[in-house]
């Protein structure tokens, strides 16, 4: 029954709204008072391992991440903390509001992308590769510095492009099986795909520890697994596409309390 | 090195039950997965954990294909003295990474 009434509201929505397009767009997207952190959808077992630091598996990459913002790097032979002085003080907050707008770069970059740009800029040391201990370990270990905290989207206007392709894409069919992500994320969370209970999507506890892949991995890691869930090509790791969703999965997040490292089945 | 996490009361009295909770960074391949290139992964996974308490063997396990990445053991055991456990992961390709946490007893 449940199945057939969330879509049926948000026809409802759209017809009250005259066949507005704007307002079809506003009717499918969740009521604040709605939203839930995929944590909420999980069972006891892997809830307690999430919230016990001493069971949480996330924690051996944030354990890498801290040796790794303390070690100095590249030619400039320095380190994170040299210029950032303790994580706790500085970092805290900023995953809570990334991704940001890079004016060097003139686009949205998020916080993997900063920590390359930092290596490459003020470290004068190659990039960390995607999905490596190092790059999820020392993005962990920042994201980490703002658990519990609210989410807060950066209001950058300069973002707002950006952001708007995030839910165009998150609106777009695509793949063999020609589903959108808002299909099953805005309209079917909560009721079943096989057996495993379809969340929100709130990018609320990334990087995550995740019991299929025995193995931290970051948003990008998870998009692709729902790129080739519903057939479609992935984008290549790093690509734009995948921060603008995350800038779209944020704002749509909005309030939420971060959680890195979360454990995910 | 592996990344490990290990949890011990630093004070205990004696004759006091206490847990002991190990996490150690291993991927624990089972040797029956093929990887990207088809050709089968080889089997690399922990094969003995050991704690000793001021040189005793108060606990051991051996560990299987079966189990998890990252393999988290926890076990109990009564207090007697001020002193040292030592903990030992053993395994495949000369895998040996030994660890230490002090526990003072009064």
């Amino acid at each position: 029954m449940m199945i057939v009434m969330r879509p049926l509201r948000r026809w409802l929505g759209v017809l009250a709204a005259g066949g507005l397009l704007f307002a079809a767009a506003a009717a499918g997207e969740m009521p604040r008072e709605e939203r839930r952190s995929g944590f909420d959808f999980m069972s006891d077992a892997t809830k307690a391992m999430q919230r016990d630091d001493t069971l949480n598996p996330g924690m051996l990459w944030l354990l890498e991440g801290e040796a790794l913002w303390r070690r100095k790097a590249g030619s400039a032979n320095r380190s994170c903390a040299d210029c950032h002085g303790e994580a706790a003080a500085s970092m805290r907050g900023v995953a809570a509001r990334y991704p940001t707008y890079d004016i060097r770069e003139a686009r949205a970059i998020d916080l993997q992308g900063r920590v390359n740009a930092c290596r490459v800029r003020h470290q004068d040391a190659p990039p960390f590769g995607h999905e490596t201990p190092e790059l999820l370990g020392l993005v962990a270990y920042v994201a980490n510095q703002s658990r519990g905290m609210a989410i807060a989207p950066d209001s950058d206007e300069r973002l707002a492009p950006f952001r708007e392709n995030g839910r165009r894409l998150f609106n777009e069919r695509l793949g063999q099986l020609h589903f959108s992500c808002a299909q099953c994320h805005d309209d079917l969370w909560g009721e079943r795909l096989g057996g495993s209970v379809i969340p929100q999507a709130h990018p609320t506890g990334y990087p995550i520890y995740r019991l299929e892949w025995q193995a931290m991995g970051s948003l990008q890691r998870r998009l692709r697994n729902c790129l080739t869930g519903v057939r479609a090509e992935p984008y290549a790791y790093g690509a734009q596409e995948y921060i603008d969703l995350e800038l779209y999965l944020m704002e749509r997040a909005r309030g939420l309390a971060l959680e890195t490292p979360a454990v995910r089945p | 090195m592996a990344r490990v996490l290990i949890t011990v009361p630093e004070h205990a009295k004696p004759g006091e039950v206490i847990e002991i909770k190990t996490l150690i960074s291993h991927p624990m391949e089972t040797g029956y997965r093929a990887g990207a290139d088809g050709r089968p992964l080889p089997r690399d996974i922990i094969r003995r954990f050991t704690c000793s308490y001021n040189g005793v063997e108060i606990f051991r396990a051996d560990l299987f294909p079966a189990m998890s990445a990252n393999p988290f053991i926890a076990f109990s055991t009564v207090v007697t003295e001020t002193g040292t456990l030592t903990f030992t992961w053993q395994g495949d390709n000369g895998f040996n990474q030994t660890e230490t946490a002090t526990i003072t007893v009064s």
